[in-house]
């Protein structure tokens, strides 16, 4: 079981959501994002993702883009990811931490390394962008074998057939993604996402989190309730680019993480 | 030779759409459903004769079909060696061989019932392809550039917009070709339902690099009947330019097999390979890597960040290639050299002066390395270069350099 499986488990009990907040390594700066990381369990966060930067995020609207951006001119790498999760990990041994980005950094950093050092820097999950199951040997396999979760992306064009690839090979939990979009798009409709939340669940026992398109601790709120869990980034990126202090970000998340919990 | 049928080295992409280990399907979930159906259904218009009877008709009346292959007597006799024949690719409609997969890309949407058309473009040629097309058809056309290009091509840009495409400027990155592309890519994953995404050059996911060599290899097929015609046989060497790699694959495919022509790719030397990255040459300064759907050479740096190219030529300028040539470049069929700017603007303005014939920047890259190793050669060695655009776009561009004020002209 690992420490997603377990979250899980433990939010059933108390009979809550999770509540995945996304921020991108290194921005603005690699220690005003380690110093965000370590706040958000104690902001209410359940689950992190915690996004590589890539020059190319073809997936990421502009917040994410941006983000990348300044955290790639600020010098942050793979390897100080890395660290920054290594670090974090000394501090909390509970929260799971899930690498979010795209696969050439890793191609490049070479898979079996990468692999071993994501799960030494305690890595939990991987979620891949452009590694769909058509190539599944490449990562998410042998991340399974090292023990790491590979989670996989839903979207509304994943069709029934379809989903039952999409669903083989995943494991931690499934990520609806709302909206045919990038992120930080137009808000994401609970009443489009409730079918699709079932039409999942109907093909696996995992938990199926909603992200992309949700920006208010209420909308937060109202995808929570009908699925297991919501993940927010770019509304969180937003508020550390207007210059806010990592307090103020955290006060933020916290919003956010009550609206979760409270569906 | 044993086993010559299965030597074939026309055979790629497998079914996951790999030449080698290169190519593949690397996309999101959103657009992996629209790959598989665009694969299907580009599988069945491959087979279908309407599909192609389509076609023919308008490369013949359409875009003027086939282009001459020509022989560049004057050129010849001042290299001293080997025969220099032009295919002529830059008389096609829209002044480039783009044209040959646009119409072949559009009339596969209009049988997927798509209406809105998507393109990236970075000299603009391609853009123009494709709203030229669009308008023939009556379809919506968005054309992403870069906006760096945007500022360099400004005529093909007012040409796109005379054509009733919208051009959207691209700031994000450099502002290049390879920022177009995610865009474009953004774009497609936003409206999945009415757009069809008309990828320009034999890169992206799997099925695109097959389905634009095959529309561009019309190219290499009439070189192969023209040459039989003008010298009773196959040429020796083949050398065209590569950025993306359309013209240089559609040139090349029809002869992978005939092992006794030489294949060359010219790639964007920029200010020199050795200098740190102020060039395009993946092949030569690259190393293998995934972006934008397929795995090939790219431009990086050491943790796996893609690096922006740099060339004179817009159209060259992208820090990846095509990954059946990534392939072709691995197993040795081909060889891949690297043309420097200057060395460019030398072989446009002889090109002018000799044949009266003003190249685009990206074929004066081909005919550089012609220049190179042409008087090298034995004079019944035959030369085929692949002329495949036109210099009007570039004026701008050749004047800055050669240090010429157009406002003093008139």
């Amino acid at each position: 079981m690992t420490r997603i499986d377990r979250t899980f488990q433990r939010l059933s009990k108390e009979g809550k959501k999770a509540f995945v907040a996304y921020i991108m390594a290194g921005d603005p700066s690699p220690e005003i994002s380690a110093e965000l990381l370590c706040g958000l369990p104690a902001a209410g966060v359940d689950i992190i993702e915690l996004g590589l930067p890539f020059t190319d995020p073809m997936a990421d609207g502009l917040t994410i883009q941006r983000a990348g951006q300044r955290a790639l001119a600020a010098g942050m790498t793979l390897k100080k990811t890395l660290d920054m999760a290594r670090h974090f990990r000394k501090i909390d041994q509970e929260t799971p931490i899930v690498f979010m980005g795209y696969y050439n950094p890793i191609y490049s950093h070479g898979v079996e390394k990468f692999l071993k050092d994501a799960k030494d820097a305690g890595i939990d999950g991987l979620i891949i962008v452009d590694l769909p199951p058509e190539e599944d040997e490449e990562l998410c396999i042998p991340a399974q074998v090292a023990g790491l979760n590979f989670i996989r992306l839903a979207t509304p064009t994943t069709d029934n057939l379809r989903l039952i690839t999409v669903l083989t090979n995943t494991s931690g939990f499934v990520y609806y993604v709302s909206i045919t979009g990038i992120t930080g798009s137009e808000e994401a409709q609970s009443d489009d996402v409730e079918p699709e939340v079932a039409r999942i669940k109907a093909g696996t026992d995992l938990p199926v989190v909603v992200g992309f398109g949700i920006n208010t601790p209420d909308a937060a709120k109202k995808i929570a309730s009908i699925a297991d869990g919501a993940v927010v980034g770019s509304a969180i990126i937003k508020e550390l680019s207007r210059g806010k202090s990592v307090a103020e970000v955290l006060e933020f998340v916290a919003s956010l993480a009550e609206g979760v919990h409270d569906a | 030779m044993p086993n010559e049928l299965f030597n074939s080295f026309m055979t790629g992409p497998d079914e996951r759409g790999r030449f080698g280990n290169f190519g593949g399907r690397f996309v999101s979930e959103t657009l992996m459903p629209l790959i598989l159906e665009l694969e299907k259904q580009y599988e069945i218009a491959k087979t279908d004769l309407n599909f192609w009877d389509e076609m023919n008709e308008l490369w013949t009346n359409y875009v003027g079909r086939p282009s001459p292959l020509y022989l560049a007597k004057r050129l010849t006799n001042e290299l001293g060696g080997a025969k220099v024949y032009m295919k002529r690719d830059e008389l096609n409609h829209t002044g480039a061989h783009k044209i040959n997969n646009v119409l072949g890309q559009i009339i596969l949407a209009r049988r997927m019932g798509k209406n809105r058309i998507i393109a990236e473009t970075g000299a603009g040629q391609h853009g123009v392809a494709t709203a030229t097309v669009c308008a023939k058809f009556g379809l919506k056309c968005i054309v992403y550039m870069g906006a760096h290009d945007v500022e360099r091509q400004a005529p093909n840009v007012f040409r796109m917009r005379l054509l009733g495409a919208e051009v959207v400027p691209v700031t994000s990155g450099r502002g290049t070709l390879k920022d177009a592309m995610n865009d474009a890519l953004r774009d497609w994953v936003t409206n999945v339902r009415d757009t069809f995404y008309c990828i320009g050059t034999v890169a992206g996911p799997h099925p695109y690099p097959a389905m634009v060599r095959d529309f561009q290899s019309i190219i290499g097929k009439e070189v192969k009947e023209q040459m039989q015609l003008n010298e009773g046989r196959s040429p020796d060497t083949l050398i065209a330019a590569i950025g993306g790699g359309s013209n240089a694959m559609g040139l090349f495919y029809p002869f992978l097999d005939d092992d006794d022509v030489n294949i060359v790719g010219v790639e964007a030397g920029g200010k020199g390979v050795n200098q740190k990255m102020e060039h395009c040459a993946s092949l030569t300064g690259g190393r293998a890597g995934v972006l934008h759907g397929n795995r090939t050479y790219l431009l990086q740096d050491d943790d796996g960040q893609i690096l922006e190219g740099f060339s004179i030529s817009a159209g060259l300028d992208y820090p990846g290639i095509g990954p059946e040539h990534a392939w072709l470049h691995d197993i040795g069929r081909a060889k891949y050299v690297s043309i420097t700017d200057e060395q460019a603007l030398e072989a446009f303005q002889l090109c002018c002066e000799l044949e009266g014939i003003i190249p685009a920047l990206e074929p004066s890259h081909a005919l550089a390395y012609v220049m190179k190793i042409a008087p090298k050669l034995d004079k019944n060695h035959i030369i085929c270069m692949n002329m495949c655009g036109r210099g009007d776009k570039d004026i701008f561009t050749v004047a800055k350099h050669l240090n010429f004020d157009m406002s003093e002209v008139c």
